[in-house]
């Protein structure tokens, strides 16, 4: 610590140098932070898919339904311990911008299914009892600003209710949380029993099955047996364990991950060629002063962990400034105003962010330091 | 002779000779030179230059290596020490005095003198107290807040006297110390330097082009083309 005044009056020499340097690096890792979280949000929840759960979906595609029928065979096959559907609603609330997910789903099946759902008791039993009645999870329940009680109208896109009409009304009736930080709370799901019913369309298809296994290592195998089930019959099956889904449904949008690290490489290469250059700079036009040291008894290894201490200084400065307001932009909010299902940097980015910020200041910082750690006392005083 | 005790040598060097290279040219700087430094001595070195004066004095310091030869300080061997040991030597037991002063800019004239204790296990407010101490004994304890551009040239000099003697070194070496001064801040430099010899017994070699300067010294050797010699070369 006794030498971080001599490392800060160094990097204070040229202010705006070291500040125009500093803001680079802040901007780099601000974007680190904020595309982790995006793309965090693109992947849904990927790394808290349950390991012992597969979707089951029509082979051609997602929007293509398959019989209800199909969950008591699927759950006659060995290594199925229990199978629940969904079908996509998407419709519109207010406006088509409202973006958030909603299916039809049978209550106590589903949240059985889904543990990481976590809604009271009283709202559960409320959920059985009411036929038109609705839960949303917490984060879409507070972007819109709704409360147990309220009748929720949406419009339909696809699922017109008999005689044509487009709008349904929900009572919502619960609101769930997440047991994890991963888990989605955006989604708004009403009895499927209900949907059925009301449709003027499809009764008797669903959209996709959900399945569990009671033996996760047998997964890929139970997923092999559920697809040779339905093999050559009008409606062929594709089953997959549900993070591979899920991983297929973001996508769809393009690989967001590939995308979101294309960027950050491009932008952390230019900002270590800035910082690299802030250091190569302030190493060379002191050589006379590093030099000094040395003479009064710093070591070569000292001063080369004098400059190595000020690349890291001036990076760990940016870089947790840069991951901080990351933080605070993405506590207040996904940029799309709530579609993104999940919306937080996670832990392992930040400590990613971390490690980034070690080896930006070791990668910008050792070829300067390397060349002070060399210098030659009498040639560096007679320059 | 000064007041000073005189006693043992306290730097002894023996058939040391220098040599540069410059591609594939080989420069010889000093070749065969002896030196004896008596404990307490102020020694002016003078010479034309590129005689090696400077070269020499680096070796002395411990801030370069001879080619060949023995250099003994103080009893020990320094030709003979590992970089990082020599590094550490130099901080016991060499105080330098450069001629443009070479003071932080970015440090406070106490923060530049507290520097060589840096490598001290000295608490923080010891290392104010001693760098307090430090210029107090080259009169500018009041200015201890100030920054080098703050400072007049003399003023920086003894600044840089300051940090030389801040660890209470048994040797002083001075590079042209009044070199880059006018004439009656050059002589308060000179008064210092040689109070330091006189009152506080350190040994002390400057290197100078100044006759006057050389003057304040108990004697003078000449360096010329890498030989030392009671007198000047005609």
């Amino acid at each position: 610590m006794k030498y971080l005044y001599l490392v800060w009056s160094n990097l204070m020499r040229k202010k705006l140098r070291t500040l125009l340097t500093l803001l680079s690096i802040l901007v780099a890792f601000l974007l680190f932070g904020y595309l982790g979280a995006i793309r965090q949000g693109f992947s849904q929840g990927i790394d808290v898919a349950g390991l012992d759960r597969l979707i089951v979906r029509h082979k051609v595609s997602i929007i293509q339904l398959l019989p209800q029928a199909y969950e008591a065979r699927i759950e006659q096959i060995d290594g199925v311990e229990d199978a629940v559907y969904q079908t996509w609603f998407g419709g519109i609330y207010q406006k088509p911008t409202n973006f958030f997910a909603q299916m039809p789903v049978e209550p106590d099946q589903y949240l059985d299914m889904y543990p990481e759902f976590l809604l009271p008791a009283e709202q559960r039993a409320a959920w059985l009892k009411t036929r038109s009645g609705a839960i949303a999870g917490r984060s879409t329940a507070e972007r819109f600003g709704w409360k147990i009680g309220d009748r929720i109208p949406i419009n339909a896109t696809v699922w017109t209710r008999k005689g044509g009409e487009l709008t349904w009304e929900f009572d919502l009736v619960g609101i769930y949380d997440g047991a994890e930080k991963g888990t989605d709370t955006t989604q708004f799901l009403f009895r499927y029993d209900f949907f059925d019913e009301s449709r003027q369309f499809g009764q008797g298809m669903v959209g996709w099955y959900t399945v569990r296994v009671a033996d996760p290592d047998r997964a890929a195998e139970i997923a092999a047996a559920i697809d040779a089930e339905f093999a050559n019959s009008p409606y062929e099956t594709k089953a997959e364990p549900e993070g591979a889904f899920l991983q297929g449904f973001a996508n769809q949008v393009g690989d967001i991950g590939f995308i979101m690290m294309s960027i950050i490489a491009a932008v952390f290469f230019t900002i270590l060629l800035v910082a690299g250059n802030t250091m190569a700079y302030a190493v060379r036009e002191r050589t006379n002063e590093l030099a000094v040291l040395k003479a009064v008894g710093f070591t070569d290894g000292g001063v080369l962990a004098l400059v190595l201490g000020e690349s890291l200084v001036l990076t760990a400065l940016g870089g947790g400034i840069g991951l901080g307001l990351a933080w605070l932009l993405v506590s207040a909010g996904d940029p799309t105003g709530g579609s993104l299902p999940v919306f937080y940097i996670p832990a392992r980015d930040l400590a990613a962010g971390g490690v980034l910020i070690l080896l930006m200041a070791l990668i910008a910082g050792i070829l300067p330091a390397l060349q002070a750690r060399r210098l030659r006392i009498a040639d560096a005083l007679r320059r | 002779m000064t007041d000073a005790a005189v006693n043992r040598n306290i730097v002894t060097v023996r058939d040391v000779d220098k040599i540069f290279k410059r591609g594939s040219e080989e420069i010889h700087v000093l070749g065969g030179l002896d030196l004896e430094i008596p404990e307490g001595e102020f020694l002016a070195l003078m010479g034309p230059s590129g005689s090696g004066k400077s070269t020499l004095l680096n070796l002395i310091g411990g801030l370069d290596r001879p080619s060949q030869g023995v250099l003994e300080i103080g009893g020990e061997r320094i030709d003979q020490l590992s970089d990082r040991r020599l590094a550490a030597w130099r901080a016991r037991h060499v105080g330098l005095v450069f001629q443009f002063y070479n003071l932080m800019p970015m440090l406070s004239a106490q923060k530049n003198v507290e520097l060589p204790l840096l490598l001290t296990h000295l608490s923080r407010a010891e290392r104010k107290k001693r760098a307090r101490i430090a210029l107090d004994i080259v009169g500018l304890a009041h200015r201890m807040g100030h920054y080098p551009r703050t400072l007049s040239g003399g003023e920086q000099q003894r600044v840089g006297i300051a940090r030389a003697i801040v660890t209470d070194p048994t040797l002083l070496l001075c590079d042209e110390p009044t070199g880059d001064l006018d004439r009656k801040s050059g002589d308060e430099i000179l008064d210092l330097l040689q109070a330091l010899n006189r009152e506080q017994g350190k040994t002390v070699v400057m290197v100078t082009h100044d006759i006057h300067a050389a003057a304040r010294a108990s004697r003078t050797l000449y360096l010329n083309k890498g030989q030392l010699s009671t007198e000047p070369e005609e």
